[in-house]
């Protein structure tokens, strides 16, 4: 008798002062999905808003899910496995509502215009995270996901994320530097 | 289309406002790969025959910023920045790692070839098949991190008003002049991030003179399709895995050798480099770890070495200081060189050296120059306004200002350590030459042959076609100087792997990317040494105000022939006698007739008529 799969949905946790800002996520990212190293097509994308203040920039699953609540052409719909925005490619028409419905703008525009880009979580085994930790950095990891309501807050504005970290690394002094 | 190359270079003249597109043939490529083999072959072409009366900061020099086939797909991302130097006034290839070259490539450039002189101060904005001049009089007397947030503000605001604003915009990547490359200090450096200096060559001079102040890049393209993506994909794995079991390099970067440079080879510059040996513990890499580092592991595009620290002091005096924490050279020039044995002294003067776009070598070569005059009474404080004294990083800091902003006798040290040295020595009426550490106008890296223990051999600085420049030092054979054209050419960060690449695993890489085959046979014998040839070439003709004349010039600075004073190394120096003899063999080696100017029968075998012509006429009938 077969036993019904336990799926155990990831979350890929963020530890933003430690990104090395190698942007070899980037690099695992698009060689999955595009089959060639196209840092602005990737669904992990690293902002440099002062150098040495890298942050990596993807979805994080939020609870609510508001960017597939205000999509108008329906094109976004939830990974049940996964828990993961899938973009219908053909209802997709690159609107840009989602941008801003998500609290930290990261879905975002597929150089080639035609579709908005959002975290697929690789099925379950996200090669962005696994890169980092290959390379020691643990910026980026995959862990067991929960059910708090904290995923929701990392849906942040990388220059936000930013500016706390210039602080957290210089002081007053990085209040001056973005 | 070339695999691995966008196929397009950039062409600007400043002069008429105009930019274009422009190719090289499948063959030139082939034959010059990129960066620095490209640049030589772009500068022959184009000024070899009038190469002497070039003045490199008129508008006739170029400004050359080059990637070559495996930026971007080879771990660490660097572009090379060429031109005719003015500090040799021959050729320099000088690279600085960092996304601006990620972020040419995606705009669908492989470099950047600039002519003539703006009227006003501008910049060079280019995103995707195209590129516009702009004003840049609001960026002009900016410091480094005010340009970085200027641009960043300015362009990704802008970006974000377009039509494809669905997201956030990544921000451009950039290289760019501080102060001292806008008032064309001959070692001002092209800077890239914070303290990322394409700093031998001075190019951030040549920028200056062009009044070009950043070169903004801003893709949104994949990287060129390549012929082997599956094999290129394994490669890459196995160079990400041997950056990891780089436990050294990863942990500290170059940044041990602070202390154990001085300590284990007597070869750290100290006070001008008076002396090479020290044992301050408190300039131990532990204390940088504890005192300075925020960022423990920090990486440019691409790189899985992370030998990069970032730093910043907190509180007292020196506060405020940010910049990437000082590796080995900048610690050895803007620390001990100066007589500083402290991580905050060290990370504050390279902070205002790098903001100020200084080379942190070159700059603070110079600066090591003056404060040894001022130690021994032959500048004052009159001349400085300040006292200069070894170990007071405040005042070391105010050196690198008035050198940068040309003020006091900055005006004078601003053309460099030698040009410097000459022209005090007439006001002072004395020899001060032999106060200067440098070769053919370049200041030598942290590292001497003086005591034997280090990796430079005394023909590293004296026989390279880039003066004093450590990262391409020549070597006796197998080998010379021609091993540092690889990664220079194809461009890639030698760092990253470890200073040294596995002939076993690069040239695959290479075809992986371009489909061509290349081994290093191909590249000792022919295109490397090609390259070398004319760098050597382009030095010897130098001018317009300073030739080299190799039977003086091919040589040590005075200082490497003085006895070691201190350490478990006293009283050595560099053997005159000996390295005569290994000179005369590494020009015999090279294909240099026994004046080291290379033979006419070597240019022909090498496809370099051209060449043998203009050194016939100028320098075998003188």
């Amino acid at each position: 008798m077969s036993q019904p799969s336990v799926v155990t949905k990831v979350w890929v946790a963020r530890d933003f002062a430690k990104c090395s800002g190698c942007r070899l996520c980037e690099v695992a990212c698009t060689l999955k999905h595009e089959g060639r190293i196209w840092p602005e097509s990737s669904m992990v994308r690293v902002f440099m808003p002062f150098p040495g203040l890298e942050v990596p920039h993807l979805c994080t699953q939020c609870s609510n899910y508001p960017c597939v609540n205000a999509c108008p052409t329906k094109a976004l719909s939830v990974d049940e496995k996964t828990g993961a925005v899938q973009v219908s490619q053909p209802k997709c028409t690159a609107c840009g509502v989602c941008t801003n419905a998500c609290p930290g703008h990261i879905p975002h525009l597929h150089p080639d215009r035609k579709r908005i880009v959002i975290c697929d979580l690789c099925g379950g085994d996200p090669e962005c995270s696994k890169m980092c930790t290959k390379l020691g950095y643990d910026c980026l990891t995959t862990v067991p996901r929960g059910q708090v309501i904290t995923y929701d807050t990392y849906a942040v504005r990388p220059k936000d994320i930013a500016k706390n970290l210039a602080t957290l690394f210089f002081g007053e002094e990085g209040k001056k530097v973005i | 289309m070339a695999n691995g190359y966008t196929g397009k270079f950039l062409e600007v003249n400043l002069s008429k406002g105009q930019v274009s597109d422009t190719t090289f043939s499948e063959n030139i490529l082939k034959q010059c790969v990129g960066g620095r083999g490209l640049a030589a072959k772009i500068l022959w072409d184009r000024l070899g025959k009038k190469w002497q009366r070039i003045d490199p900061l008129g508008p006739k020099n170029l400004l050359l910023a080059l990637t070559g086939p495996v930026t971007g797909y080879l771990v660490g991302t660097r572009i090379c920045v060429s031109g005719k130097s003015p500090s040799s006034n021959g050729i320099v290839g000088s690279t600085t790692s960092g996304e601006f070259p990620m972020e040419l490539k995606c705009s669908g450039y492989d470099g950047v070839i600039v002519s003539g002189r703006a009227e006003k101060p501008v910049y060079l904005f280019i995103t995707d098949n195209k590129a516009e001049i702009r004003d840049a009089s609001k960026l002009w007397g900016l410091g480094g991190k005010d340009t970085i947030k200027a641009v960043n503000n300015e362009i990704t605001s802008e970006l974000g008003k377009t039509d494809r604003c669905f997201g956030e915009w990544k921000e451009p990547g950039m290289i760019y002049i501080g102060p001292a490359g806008e008032k064309m200090v001959r070692s001002a450096a092209v800077m890239q991030k914070l303290s990322h200096a394409a700093g031998y060559g001075g190019y951030g001079a040549v920028m200056g003179s062009k009044k070009l102040k950043a070169i903004v890049a801003k893709g949104t393209q994949p990287l060129p399709e390549i012929a082997d993506p599956t094999g290129m994909q394994q490669l890459l794995t196995k160079f990400i895995e041997s950056s990891i079991a780089n436990d050294s390099m990863r942990r500290w970067g170059t940044g041990a050798g602070g202390f154990a440079t001085g300590a284990g080879t007597s070869s750290e510059p100290q006070k001008n480099w008076q002396e090479e040996y020290h044992h301050a513990l408190s300039f131990s890499v532990v204390n940088f770890e504890t005192k300075t580092w925020v960022k423990r592991y920090w990486s440019d595009c691409g790189c899985a070495m992370s030998c990069m620290k970032l730093a910043t002091v907190r509180d007292g005096p020196l506060s405020g200081a940010i910049t990437d924490n000082p590796d080995y050279e900048l610690q050895a020039y803007c620390g001990t060189n100066l007589g500083i044995y402290e991580p905050e002294g060290n990370v504050y003067v390279s902070s205002v050296v790098d903001d100020l776009g200084l080379c942190g070598i070159n700059s603070v070569n110079t600066m090591g120059f003056a404060a040894e005059l001022y130690q021994r009474g032959i500048l004052t404080k009159d001349d400085f306004g300040f006292e200069p004294k070894w170990g007071d990083p405040i005042a070391m800091g105010k050196l690198a200002e008035i050198i940068a902003r040309r003020k006091k006798i900055g005006k004078i040290l601003a053309e460099g350590t030698y040009r410097a040295a000459i022209e005090l020595g007439k006001v002072k009426k004395m020899d001060l030459t032999k106060y200067v550490v440098q070769v053919k106008g370049i200041g030598v890296g942290g590292h001497s042959p003086r005591s034997g223990l280090g990796f430079i051999t005394p023909i590293g600085y004296p026989c390279s076609t880039q003066g004093g420049d450590h990262t391409s030092p020549a070597t006796p054979f197998p080998g010379g100087e021609i091993g540092s054209t690889v990664g220079d050419s194809l461009v890639f960060c030698t760092a990253s792997l470890g200073w040294r690449y596995d002939p076993a695993l690069l040239w695959p890489f290479y075809k992986a990317v371009t489909g061509w085959d290349l081994n290093d046979q191909a590249w000792f014998d022919q295109i490397g040494r090609r390259i070398i040839m004319i760098q050597r070439a382009a030095l010897l003709l130098g001018g317009p105000d300073i030739a080299w004349d190799p039977a003086k010039d091919d040589d040590n600075p005075a200082r490497f022939y003085e006895p070691l004073p201190s350490g478990p190394r006293k009283g050595s120096s560099v053997d005159k006698a000996k390295f005569i003899e290994m000179r005369a063999k590494y020009y015999a080696d090279m294909g240099w007739d026994q004046k080291g100017i290379p033979k006419s029968e070597e240019l022909k075998r090498l496809g370099l008529r051209d060449v043998d012509r203009v050194l016939q006429k100028a320098l075998r009938q003188a």
